[in-house]
């Protein structure tokens, strides 16, 4: 094939390079890769995945199964792009593939993006039926989005010579444009594909944008768009499928419409044609290549050739009736090189450049197909309509309806005249013309996937029944097009070779319709935008401060803050005794916080709580934790009264949406009889921890106004305060088991707040401490942390919370009433020395009773929190174990995976157990 | 992805949505004997068809509400206040 | 022979026409309902079964899942269950004489937090107290065993670590389907396809048979593994069960050149995958949130597992979406399957496997055969009954390891 003329599509003014398999190319813009290939003479693509045949462009579309090229280079290279729906710009780098696409390291510049959008009526599909549904549609002022996934309007009139209203269609193609470019509610795609039918008529749209060589940092080149239609056309029209027959798979073989298609848009035409039709429609391959000089004859598979093949006659055609191809003829490298046929009784061989095939339409339907249960409205040849008049008025009927269901008139559109029109139904049904000599290896039913007709015997031999099982036998279908020219022959040929059962039918696809790529479905998520980064008020002090971050769910924490030239477990040693001899500041901001108010507030949360908090008195805060249905423990935290009708509730920062949900679950519907309300406050509070002996005197400093004596401000009591000049809450709770206060202020004054306590703490020496040393200090209390010293099984009892429980109602009561809960081998928190207080154990380990016994070892518990206490000289930890409180005095072992550890089960709390150091 | 018309603030995506399951539960309370309390807790209907499910608005109002969705298609036939009949849902 | 036909064999099965009855009736003939079949002819010597699909063999979760095989379950109960089950794939190919692709390449779950490391590391101690082979990495060894992930610290959760089962790996789907199922009709069960249960046959208490879209059918013993559908089977039979059927969704890449060497997992950003032995990338994530039938699920529940995998794998970022699918998955309060005797004398279950099933192929199968075989509960399945639930008994596994504080 070569350019005889600049097509419709391609701009003579515009002429471009590119590189193909590291030769360099001409082509003109609006050229696609598969056109420009095809006009400089490229005839093979690529080569068959399991045969090694050569293989040459065989479309002019999204049904191509041959012509797939890795496009770009280095990280902005992208595998198995089809030729045919690849446009070219210049400088594009492209190599071919057969079927494996390769991955290149490197950095990616190209950047793609999302978006959403609504509109009254969504049209999918640019031809003629589409383009007359968006202009009746939006006649009225509803809101369009009309999207076609060529590059050009007019799907099928861009290859097809027709007329409307006495002139070419093209030129009614141009006046319905620019009608709907002027009217301001409708959105025009083009270079965008309808590739994912979503629930309530919402539709995934992949919009191509121009791309450059080198890619362009700034402009996305593709869009990921999410429309939500009130209504939704499909206009999607149809493809051409091939015939199989022996040797159909040789470069020069191609579907009639696509030699049509790139004579018409490419001005690309070959020297020789000749045309295998089922059908009318394959004839204006035929006729327009006839008038460009093209040597062409065809062979019609119907007895009777018809007026139109009659009509070829008379313009010295030569036309074979009922006759079909039966194989073809390569030259020494595999090309095409005559097409062998049999007409009747006759047989012979006619030498050509291209076998165009036309083997009837069939209507496009992968979209509809993912969600058959919608209602929306096919249209034109998507629906079997197969002349163009049909097609425009179904369009316009379909515009006008769909707007008017959605709430908007529309003026009786006119009704454009065609003529004269094409008949493109299918004509004679032929899928396959059996090999001659009997061999059907070479009868190729998938040409992406080399699926034979000898491959589909080999299944149904096999006792295959089911197209599905079919597709997964041979694999037709599974290919990047999804057998959108396979699926059918596959299931039609299946079908008629095995006689008289019922039809197969056709394999399911599934979404997208086209392929999409990675980088497009996460958008602009990668890198620093992933996901939010969730940060506290006095985030920039800790960073200053060389914080060690830890993630906590979205939240940065810091873990520990090291000294130059310090290891984490000497920062966290340091941290912890700042905290235990002098005094040490932590950020507990991300802590949930949740504003609980009304008349029927102490009522509310006596139901959620284990503990009975209607009891709580006015300033005063209580440690309470709450279970789930089930039982086991959901989450714990500080309860504070600030009023009677208004409670101030914290969360652990894991739980903070969890139970705030929670609350509002029940709230509404289950009590909407209370009256209650609750408010997340978690970001709008900073919230720090001044702990240890000396921590009186830091906040002393900052809060002058302030009685903190130890008969003032008794543990547990809340109070606003004036901090450092901020009116804020101080609360005295302790999570170390040290004198310690809360600080609570609005978050705008977090960041002050915390650098003035910082200043108030530098003359004695106060210490930053993070989750690390938190984690410690607590544990060396025996107090536990939801999630991590408990588990799905554990409940409050378990936890050693049962002193908790009251004799009042509250949610997973129930729960704890079965017998299971009472059994005495649940597993129970403890705590546990190793007997080497060298020994740190991991966290996980598994204790068991018998460290002799033979794997699988029954275990007994495992490792919960585990830590080198600086206080108490030694190693020591928490575990929840099977009857714990029964073995407290026992021994018990870890078996490591190098020793194992002798343990002795104890009492959790390890440290002050009479609690006086909380009073400082 | 399912459209889900909250009966406070109209239609919208569902990922501002959580899905609360089964409508119409009763909470059997803490006297309940052990059937039934099992059943509560683990038990949900589960048919093939119109299904009247509980959804809550968590990125936008926060308000629970009820929704009648077929299960076989994700249609949905409608959605409802907490305190609405099934017969108001639209 | 094309190399990508996997060297499907001559004969895969009969297509018989039921017999009046059965001594055993498989309702389901999917993989595990396939398995279920070919154990009771096989190791039982009971093979006048028949295995009843409404569809076609393996229409269900069978092609609808990533193949990914492991058994580093956290409880004794479900890791002696899954355990028997690898053990078994371990020998698999060679029983059914079958390539079935079963390759040991690795199972990581990487991890991204504190709190992971915590619930990884019990793990790790856990399955080596039992007998199976778990191993803890830190980042520098994530990144010797699998060079392509991203270990980089700056990313958004960067990896601190990764569980490791090397005996883990994925197997091919298909293969499996057709493999147990020409096992099973070698050995005499009737594969029955597009025979669609609709009713159950009872004497008192006791189930007798089934009806069908081919009539009716009677058995001695009946097994309902109707994964995807047990809740509509169940109520046909008169009972409920603790079951909710949600959409569980996959995707698959085109085929690109080998790249990837183990199966890899992400607790952190939710995310699993591999590359299949043709080339193409298998991944999925969580289930949709909400009940369905539909076999569809939500699209943006796909776009954000992919941003999910590009964090790990920034090579990914070209290679294109091919196809996407959804199975239902059946997922019962505790994520633990329930297989055993139901309230219907004759009549068992096996259901519940959620998100797991594809793993559990010949373990699910070896243990209901057992079962049906023998009227009770196989030794290793007996905390696995349906009567868990009113006792408070569960067998929680996605919560055995809680979460963040």
């Amino acid at each position: 094939m070569r350019r005889l003329r600049p097509g419709t599509a391609t701009d003579p003014a515009k002429p471009l390079s590119f590189r193909w398999n590291g030769t360099a190319f001409d082509a003109l813009a609006g050229d696609t890769l598969a056109s420009g290939l095809l006009a400089n003479g490229v005839r093979v693509v690529g080569s068959s995945v399991s045969f090694g045949r050569p293989r040459g462009v065989m479309s002019a579309g999204l049904e191509e199964a041959h012509a797939f090229a890795q496009i770009g280079e280095g990280g902005a290279s992208e595998p198995l792009m089809r030729a045919t729906t690849v446009d070219l710009h210049h400088g594009l780098v492209a190599r071919g593939l057969s079927t494996k696409g390769t991955l290149v390291q490197g950095d990616d510049p190209a950047r793609f993006e999302k978006r959403h959008g609504h509109c009254d009526v969504l049209v999918v599909g640019g031809g003629p039926a589409g383009l007359a549904a968006a202009w009746a549609a939006s006649a009225g002022g509803a809101r369009v989005i009309l999207v076609e996934t060529t590059a050009r309007w007019g799907g099928a009139l861009g290859r097809d010579l027709e007329l409307i209203d006495g002139a070419p269609a093209l030129a009614w193609v141009d006046r319905i444009t620019r009608d709907l470019a002027a009217r301001p509610e409708v959105t025009a795609l083009r270079r965008t594909t309808a590739a994912v039918s979503l629930d309530q008529n919402g539709v995934v749209l992949v919009e191509r944008l121009p791309e450059t060589t080198p890619p362009d940092r700034i402009r996305p080149i593709r869009r990921l768009w999410q429309v939500r239609a009130r209504a939704v056309v499909v206009a999607t029209g149809a493809l051409e499928r091939g015939v199989v027959f022996q040797d159909n798979d040789r470069p020069g073989v191609m579907l009639a419409s696509a030699v049509r298609s790139y004579w018409h848009l490419h001005g690309i035409a070959p020297a020789t044609v000749v045309l295998f039709t089922t059908n009318d429609d394959g004839y204006r391959t035929a006729f327009d290549l006839v008038e460009a000089g093209v040597l062409v004859r065809v062979l019609d598979a119907r007895e009777s050739i018809g007026p139109v093949g009659e009509q070829a006659r008379a313009r010295g055609i030569e036309v074979l009736s009922n006759a079909v191809v039966a194989g073809t003829r390569a030259d020494q490298a595999g090309l095409l090189a005559a097409a062998r046929f049999q007409a009747g009784r006759r047989q012979g061989e006619w030498p050509c450049e291209v076998l165009a095939v036309a083997g009837g339409y069939q209507p496009l339907l992968d979209l509809p197909a993912q969600r058959p249960d919608q209602s929306h409205r096919i249209v034109g040849a998507a629906a079997g309509q197969w002349s163009l008049a049909e097609c425009l008025l179904d369009g316009l009927d379909a515009g006008v309806a769909a707007a008017e269901a959605v709430g908007f008139g529309s003026p009786g559109p006119t009704r454009p005249v065609v003529g004269p029109d094409w008949d493109r139904s299918p004509g004679t049904t032929l899928w396959q013309v059996p090999a001659p000599d009997g061999d059907e290896t070479r009868s190729f039913v998938d040409l992406h996937r080399d699926v034979t007709v000898a491959g589909l015997d080999r299944a149904l031999g096999a006792g295959v029944r089911s197209v599905e099982h079919l597709k997964r036998y041979t694999l037709a279908g599974t290919g990047i097009e999804q057998g959108k020219s396979a699926k059918a022959a596959a299931g039609a040929i299946a079908s008629d070779r095995l006689g008289s059962e019922k039809p197969l039918g056709v394999s399911t696809g599934r979404p997208p319709t086209e392929p999409i790529a990675f980088a497009l479905l996460a958008g602009r998520a990668r890198g620093d935008l992933f996901e939010p980064v969730r940060t506290t008020p006095a985030h920039p002090a800790h960073v200053a401060a060389g914080a060690v971050f830890e993630n906590v769910g979205q939240w940065k924490r810091p873990r520990y803050f090291p000294r130059p030239g310090e290891t984490m477990a000497e920062a966290v040693a340091r941290e912890a005794r700042a905290v235990r001899t002098g005094v040490a500041i932590m950020d507990a901001s991300t802590l949930g916080k949740i504003e609980v108010q009304g008349a029927d507030a102490a009522e509310f949360l006596d139901r959620l709580y284990l503990n009975r908090l209607s009891s709580l008195k006015v300033g005063r805060a209580r440690y309470a934790a709450m279970c789930r249905l089930d039982g086991t423990v959901f989450d714990d935290g500080v309860v504070m009264r600030l009023a009677p009708d208004r409670f101030f509730v914290t969360t652990s920062t894991g739980h903070a949406a969890s139970v705030f949900e929670w609350m509002e679950e029940w709230r509404q519907t289950e009590w909407p009889d209370l009256e209650v309300w609750t408010t997340s406050t978690t970001e709008q509070w900073a919230t720090y921890a001044v702990a240890g002996p000396q921590a009186r005197t830091v906040v002393q400093s900052v809060a002058p106004t302030c009685d903190l004596s130890r008969e003032g401000f008794p543990f547990l009591g809340v109070r606003p305060a004036t901090i450092a000049g901020i009116a804020g809450l101080l609360a005295r709770v302790s999570f170390s088991g040290e004198l310690a206060f809360e600080v609570m202020v609005q978050s705008r004054h977090g960041l002050a707040v915390w650098n003035a306590l910082l200043e108030a703490g530098t003359p004695l020496g106060m210490a930053r401490y993070g989750l690390e040393a938190l984690s410690l200090l607590r544990a060396e209390k025996g107090y536990l942390i939801v999630g991590q010293d408990t588990d799905a099984d554990t409940s409050p009892i378990d936890a050693g919370l049962g002193w908790m429980i009251s004799d009042k109602d509250f949610l997973g009561r129930r729960s704890l009433e079965m017998a299971t809960h009472r059994r005495s081998d649940r597993k129970q928190l403890v705590g546990f020395l190793p007997s080497d207080p060298a020994i740190v154990l991991p966290e996980g380990a598994q204790f068991v009773a018998d460290p002799t016994q033979p794997k699988p070892m029954t275990m007994i518990g495992h490792v919960t929190t585990s830590h080198p206490s600086p206080t108490l000289g030694r190693s020591f930890g928490l575990a929840l174990v099977r009857g714990g409180r029964d073995r407290i005095g026992h021994i018990v072992h870890a078996p490591l995976e190098d020793r194992t550890v002798a343990v002795e089960i104890v009492d959790p709390v390890f440290y002050d157990k009479a609690g006086a150091r909380r009073d400082g | 992805m399912l459209q889900i018309r909250c009966p406070w603030c109209g239609p919208r995506d569902e990922p501002e949505f959580r899905y609360g399951g089964e409508a119409h539960l009763r909470f059997p309370g803490n006297e309940a004997d052990p059937a039934a309390w099992a059943r509560f807790l683990y038990y949900r209907d589960n048919p093939a068809g119109a299904y009247r499910e509980r959804w809550v608005h968590t990125a936008g109002c926060r308000q629970w509400f009820h929704v009648i969705r077929d299960t076989t298609s994700h249609r949905i036939l409608g959605s409802y206040r907490l305190d609405e009949p099934p017969e108001r849902a639209r | 022979m094309p190399e990508h036909a996997f060297h499907n064999p001559d004969f895969l099965w009969r297509n018989p026409d039921p017999k009046p009855s059965y001594d055993v009736i498989v309702v389901g003939g999917g993989l595990h309902g396939l398995a279920t079949g070919y154990y009771l002819a096989k190791n039982h010597g009971i093979a006048n079964v028949a295995v009843v699909e409404r569809a076609w063999l393996g229409s269900g979760n069978a092609v609808r899942n990533t193949t990914i095989i492991r058994s580093n379950y956290l409880r004794d109960e479900s890791a002696a269950l899954y355990e028997h089950s690898l053990k078994l794939w371990e020998t698999l190919a060679e029983a059914l004489d079958y390539d079935l692709l079963f390759d040991q390449r690795g199972v990581l779950q990487l991890h991204h937090s504190q709190a992971d490391v915590r619930s990884g590391t019990r793990l790790v101690h856990a399955l080596r107290l039992n007998g199976i082979d778990a191993e803890w990495l830190d980042t520098e060894s994530v990144k010797e065993f699998c060079p392509l992930i991203n270990t980089s610290q700056d990313i958004r959760y960067p990896v601190v670590g990764a569980f490791l089962q090397r005996r883990g790996g994925i197997a091919r789907h298909d293969a499996v389907v057709f493999a147990l199922a020409r096992a099973a009709n070698r050995l005499g069960v009737d594969l029955i396809q597009d025979c669609q249960v609709t009713g159950f046959e009872k004497a008192g208490d006791r189930v007798t048979g089934i009806v069908t879209s081919k009539g009716r059918i009677g058995a001695g013993r009946i097994g309902l593994v109707g994964a995807g559908r047990t809740p509509l089977l169940a109520a046909m039979a008169g009972f409920p069960v603790p079951i909710q059927s949600s959409p569980l969704q996959a995707l698959v890449s085109e085929i690109v050149d080998q790249v990837l060497n183990c199966v890899v997992m992400s607790s952190g950003v939710h995310v699993y995958l591999s590359q299949a032995h043709k080339g193409e990338l298998v991944m999925g994530a969580g289930r949709d949130g909400y009940t369905s039938y539909a076999q569809r699920g939500s699209f943006h529940i796909i776009e954000q597992q992919v941003a999910d995998a590009l964090q790990l794998f920034p090579l990914f970022g070209r290679i294109h979406l091919l196809r996407t699918w959804a199975g239902i998955v059946d997922v019962a309060p505790d994520a633990s399957p329930i297989i055993g005797p139901t309230p219907v004398e004759n009549l068992f279950l096996n259901c519940g496997w959620g998100t797991g099933g594809f793993k559990a192929t010949p373990g699910s199968g070896w243990v209901f055969a057992d079962t049906l075989a023998n009227g009770r509960p196989h030794p290793l399945v007996v905390p696995f009954g349906l009567d868990r639930f009113e006792r408070g008994d569960l067998l929680d596994e996605h919560g055995a390891a809680a979460v963040a504080h």
